[in-house]
């Protein structure tokens, strides 16, 4: 059986600066995966190759066995994708964003799916609201309806839930808890490292372009007994 | 073809949902023109045999439906890179091929839309013949074309919007506005007359003016092979930089 993701000895540059130098790590189906790192590791840039916004230098990049690059099509229906940054189009009200959203992955009438969503995520009495009048965390929540509206078994998540309220939070992961349940793999990058701690199965910490740790959340953690997520996440960084 | 068809319905809301801005703004403008040059040359001018506000009125309607489907493609494209939101066409796997043609489409259709609103406004002001009207439609629809296909490049390369308002004043309105929209480049000095022919858009307008008059500075034949050799020329960069991801992809 395929992986979820397979990727292998990527290499990305952006003029002088290594984004990423020769990562290479596999994620299982199923699994709920952490990737960890301070800013500027190289997380977003290895997830933006997965999803093809970024092309890596060298190496390669699979979801669910096909190729980013090769087989771009296949790969991109199986990936949802939720962007860290807090993007929308201002033309639309949340419902049409969604359904617009459908279309460019070749689903037509997907509104049951989309009801569901948007009762999952608490939007259902925004769906005719215009996305220039959603708060943040209502906007971060349709950013992540959007990467589901194709239900795509490879789910990676950008900092989902940063600049967002608790109770978001909590309904979010609760959500995603369930699709991670369903079979959904899900790949999630946060700063939030007691959230990761709590729902991480495995994790692979990065720094300056490279993976510097991969394994269970709890070997990790195994590592340097009675100390948190964020207390090895410190003390690896400063190996 | 879904996605194909999203995304043309998806840039055809994007406009109509502003029309007031992007319709019937541009329809009042050419209007404008045309009561204030057709008041001043009217009793004055007469061209190829045509009174001057029949004359000018196809000119009109070509120069907006040119510089409409290119602020369709080009504000689109630009808009959807500033705000961040091209992600969500850029993460679907929607081909490149597919991309280009719904925002050309639907950049033809807000300039053909515009066209036929100035065409409707202007007729109250002046007689106007119909002599060929295929050669209408071919120039209007290859002409609106190119230009979505330019606003593509322009949306593409640009990174900010005073950079897209330079590319659009001192690009877009010179070749427009100097191709013969407000006169027969045959009252020009030869020198510009020379130049003239340099310049494309003079060859949409003078075919596109064929189709109503029966007459034009040269062979609507000759006109629609140069439009159509450079329709093909920027189809061709385009689909290459859409196939590279070039400054849409990093």
């Amino acid at each position: 059986m395929a992986a979820a993701v397979s990727i292998v000895d990527v290499v990305k540059n952006f003029g002088s600066l290594q984004a990423l130098a020769g990562v290479s790590l596999e994620i299982a189906e199923g699994e709920f995966f952490g990737l960890l790192g301070p800013n500027g590791a190289g997380k977003t840039t290895l997830i933006s190759s997965l999803a093809g916004l970024a092309r890596p230098d060298s190496g390669s990049l699979k979801v669910l066995g096909h190729d980013v690059i090769k087989d771009f099509r296949q790969a991109r229906r199986l990936l949802g994708m939720v962007p860290q940054e807090l993007v929308f189009d201002p033309f639309f009200n949340v419902r049409e964003t969604l359904q617009i959203q459908s279309g460019y992955f070749g689903i037509r009438k997907n509104d049951d799916w989309i009801d569901e969503i948007l009762e999952n995520l608490d939007l259902t009495s925004k769906a005719n609201v215009n996305m220039r009048r959603l708060s943040g965390g209502m906007k971060r929540r349709v950013l992540v309806a959007q990467a589901l509206v194709h239900k795509p078994p490879v789910i990676v998540l950008d900092e989902p839930t940063a600049g967002v309220d608790v109770e978001l939070r909590q309904g979010l992961w609760q959500f995603v808890r369930r699709l991670n349940n369903e079979g959904h793999t899900i790949i999630l990058t946060t700063h939030y490292l007691e959230e990761a701690e709590a729902l991480c199965g495995r994790i692979a910490l990065m720094k300056q372009g490279r993976v510097i740790a991969l394994d269970t959340t709890a070997n990790l953690m195994a590592a340097y007994p009675g100390a948190s997520l964020e207390e090895v996440f410190v003390r690896t960084m400063n190996q | 073809m879904i996605g194909f068809w999203t995304l043309f319905y998806k840039e055809l809301l994007r406009f109509w949902k502003v029309a007031f801005q992007t319709v019937a703004a541009p329809v009042l403008t050419a209007l404008l023109y045309l009561l204030i040059f057709g008041h001043v040359l009217e009793d004055h001018v007469l061209v190829h045999g045509v009174r001057y506000t029949s004359f000018l009125i196809p000119g009109l309607v070509m120069m907006q439906v040119l510089q409409n489907a290119f602020a369709n493609s080009s504000s689109s494209l630009i808009q959807a890179k500033i705000t961040g939101s091209i992600v969500f066409v850029l993460l679907p796997p929607i081909p490149y091929s597919a991309f280009f043609a719904a925002y050309v489409l639907a950049a033809m259709v807000r300039g053909l839309m515009v066209g036929v609103g100035v065409l409707l406004a202007t007729l109250w002001f002046a007689e106007l013949r119909v002599v060929a009207p295929l050669w209408i439609l071919v120039f209007a629809l290859l002409s609106g074309a190119l230009f979505g296909a330019l606003g593509m490049i322009a949306g593409i390369w640009v990174e900010k919007f005073d950079q897209l308002a330079a590319f659009q004043n001192f690009l877009i309105m010179p070749l427009t506005m100097l191709s013969g929209v407000f006169y027969s480049i045959y009252t020009l000095p030869t020198f510009w007359q020379r130049l003239s022919h340099y310049n494309p858009v003079f060859y949409m307008i003078d075919g596109f003016r064929y189709g109503f008059f029966g007459v034009s500075d040269v062979a609507p034949e000759f006109s629609l092979g140069v439009v159509f050799a450079c329709f093909a020329v920027v189809t061709a960069l385009t689909l290459n930089l859409l196939k590279r991801g070039w400054k849409l992809r990093t």
